[in-house]
């Protein structure tokens, strides 16, 4: 259930998990078996692992530092508790002296799967002390005066004589001394522990970077390798990769992911930039000021506006294409250009359906405006403007 | 020293941690400049600047020990380089990061992907004293300035600083025309002979544009420049 001991056990003796287990439960009342599942955890091997926990512990010298340090604290609690007069806590102090110690090296050196099965049996109490929790500073320090408070009122009510109360002024300062003793070294042992998970958390983050850049960025350099003979195919690849990364780096968004929902037009303009990227393998720069919900005027003009950049990745030659798109109170503007072969406007046949269908039917049946200025050797460009709709803009999103 | 002394190459240093990529630009560049130096971070950069003294630091933002923007402060600090101009280079396109060197005190911004011809022309006009807009810096910019102008009851709304000032806070109409073009991908002559103005009016709006930038006490640039600082 924690370690897989009863398991381990019940396949040595042939007996069935469940009887190992019950047995544990009612013996560990005692204490004692406590520490024996902990002990079978540390000296059992995992199946198919070939070393188990406690041979990996010996080499952990500061895991052996930390159980050493448990000893003083051992030695504090039975002085107190014979004091008290509860002697028979000593009965469970080696149990628990051995659990903790075993305990603390599973953590150090067993394998990812211990670990989050340690994690999960602390939680309760992590989230009792620990911050964030519900104990703050303050509730703690008050429970605990409110302990000594009364532990102090229970002596000294049921000690009429004071000299009976003697050994526990002894007692005070031994412990007094071995704290004084020991206490810097605890201290420094907890923090270096601080600075080793840090260096852990550290690691792992780094981890996790790595497998995400192999994920994506390597995977695509080793397409790009494999086809360096077609530039065209470099580009693309090359270009797509680059909007992933940057969307990953600037804008959080996990990596081989694609935004479908929820488009915005400043969305719907960078989707343009990726599918013409991509179909064409020709770079487009797009920059686009402001932004909008999108409505059906808005998504007629950015067909428009994507068949203007399609056309010209296509037929230009132009080595890339600029979109420019600006949200203003009135109107929303695309801007296509290229300085490719251009054309002249008043020859294009008639059954080029592109320019004619795609772009001014579309932006003239909803109102827009289509402005095309191009001259054979000088590139095109191509002005789209739609009028808005007063009362559902929400121009410049970057203020949120 | 500088490009008014008239056919003399301009003198580059460059400042990137990537020596392959500084290899490249150094190849691009050719012989329309003179290299006079590299630094791969940012103190054996401002050491570097502040003793050869080049006309143009070619600078990536994104540097070991500090970064582009601190070296950009480092040098205008000290009064030694006053002469130094700065063209910031990066792959990143985050408004923070742009914003950030631009109030530093640098004439401009590129992305590396920016071609040889561009980058050798961009070296040039910083070199001469004239600012370097990127289509995207514009857009950034007419982002930035938009809020006020396109609707002037929301200027507390768009969260302007309450020392606004129309002069610096404000870009003119013909101002946005330039950026807007540039933003549209037009070259500086391009855009003079769409606007019918010399080349040199089309200079002194980039510039005057580049002010504001750097001076504006508008809330989108601070915030994007103080972004920045907090990395």
């Amino acid at each position: 259930m924690l370690g897989g001991v009863s398991g381990a056990v019940a396949r040595r003796l042939g007996w069935d998990v469940t009887i190992v287990r019950v047995i544990f439960v009612m013996a560990s009342l005692s204490g004692f078996p406590i520490a024996i599942y902990v002990l079978g955890w540390l000296l059992i091997p995992l199946e198919g692992e070939e070393t188990n926990i406690a041979s990996r512990g010996l080499g952990d010298r500061r895991g052996i530092v930390i159980v050493i340090a448990f000893i003083p604290l051992l030695v504090i609690a039975l002085l107190v508790a014979r004091a008290v007069g509860a002697g028979f806590i000593g009965n469970f102090a080696w149990p628990l002296l051995i659990s903790a110690a075993g305990l603390v090296l599973i953590w150090r050196n067993g394998n990812a799967g211990d670990r989050t099965v340690l994690r999960r049996a602390a939680k309760p109490f992590v989230e009792l002390f620990g911050p964030g929790g519900p104990s703050l500073l303050s509730i703690r320090l008050a429970f605990g005066i409110l302990l000594l408070g009364g532990g102090l009122s229970a002596l000294l009510v049921g000690h009429p004589s004071r000299t009976a109360l003697r050994p526990i002024g002894g007692l005070v300062l031994v412990v007094a001394a071995i704290v004084v003793i020991f206490g810097p070294w605890w201290l420094r042992l907890g923090r270096d522990l601080v600075d080793e998970r840090q260096a852990r958390a550290r690691a792992e983050e780094r981890a996790d970077m790595a497998a995400r850049v192999h994920d994506s960025v390597l995977q695509t350099l080793a397409l790009i390798q494999r086809q360096s003979d077609r530039p065209q195919d470099v580009v693309r690849l090359a270009r797509a990769q680059e909007r992933e990364l940057r969307s990953w780096l600037f804008e959080g968004r996990p990596l081989g992911s694609s935004n479908e929902a929820d488009l915005t037009f400043a969305a719907g303009v960078a989707r343009i930039q990726q599918e013409v990227e991509e179909a064409h393998g020709v770079p487009v720069d797009a920059v686009v000021v402001g932004d909008c919900p999108l409505d059906d005027h808005l998504r007629a003009l950015l067909a428009a506006g994507k068949e203007a950049t399609v056309n010209a990745a296509k037929w230009s030659g132009a080595p890339a294409v600029s979109v420019f798109a600006e949200v203003e109170p009135e109107a929303v503007s695309v801007f296509v250009r290229d300085r490719g072969s251009g054309f002249d406007p008043d020859e294009v046949p008639a059954d080029r359906k592109g320019l004619s269908e795609s772009i001014r039917g579309r932006m003239g049946r909803l109102g827009g405006e289509v402005r095309v200025k191009s001259s054979p050797g000088e590139g095109t460009e191509v002005a789209l403007t739609m009028p808005l709709v007063s009362g559902r803009r929400r121009p410049h999103s970057q203020d949120s | 020293m500088t490009a008014a002394s008239g056919a003399a190459k301009p003198t580059v240093l460059l400042v990137d941690d990537h020596a392959l990529f500084r290899a490249g630009v150094r190849a691009e560049l050719g012989d329309h400049v003179t290299v006079i130096g590299e630094a791969d971070e940012t103190a054996a950069a401002v050491e570097l600047i502040t003793e050869r003294l080049p006309d143009v630091v070619l600078l990536d933002v994104h540097l070991p020990g500090g970064g582009g923007q601190l070296v950009v402060e480092t040098v205008r600090r000290s009064a030694v380089a006053d002469g130094v101009r700065f063209l910031a280079l990066s792959v990143s396109d985050a408004p923070e990061d742009v914003i950030g060197v631009i109030r530093a005190g640098a004439r401009g911004y590129v992305t590396k992907t920016i071609s040889g011809r561009e980058l050798i022309d961009a070296v040039t006009r910083v070199a001469g004293g004239d600012a370097v807009f990127s289509p995207r810096l514009a857009g950034f910019v007419l982002d930035a300035f938009a809020s006020l102008a396109t609707n002037p009851a929301s200027v507390s709304a768009a969260g302007i600083s309450p020392s606004f000032d129309p002069e610096l806070d404000q870009l003119t109409p013909r101002e946005r025309e330039v950026l807007r073009l540039i933003a549209r991908g037009y070259s500086y002559k391009e855009l003079a002979q769409e606007l019918s103005i010399s080349a040199k009016t089309v200079e002194s709006h980039v510039s005057a544009v580049l002010r504001k930038l750097q001076l504006s006490t508008r809330y989108q640039l601070t915030r994007w420049a103080a972004e920045r600082r907090l990395d």
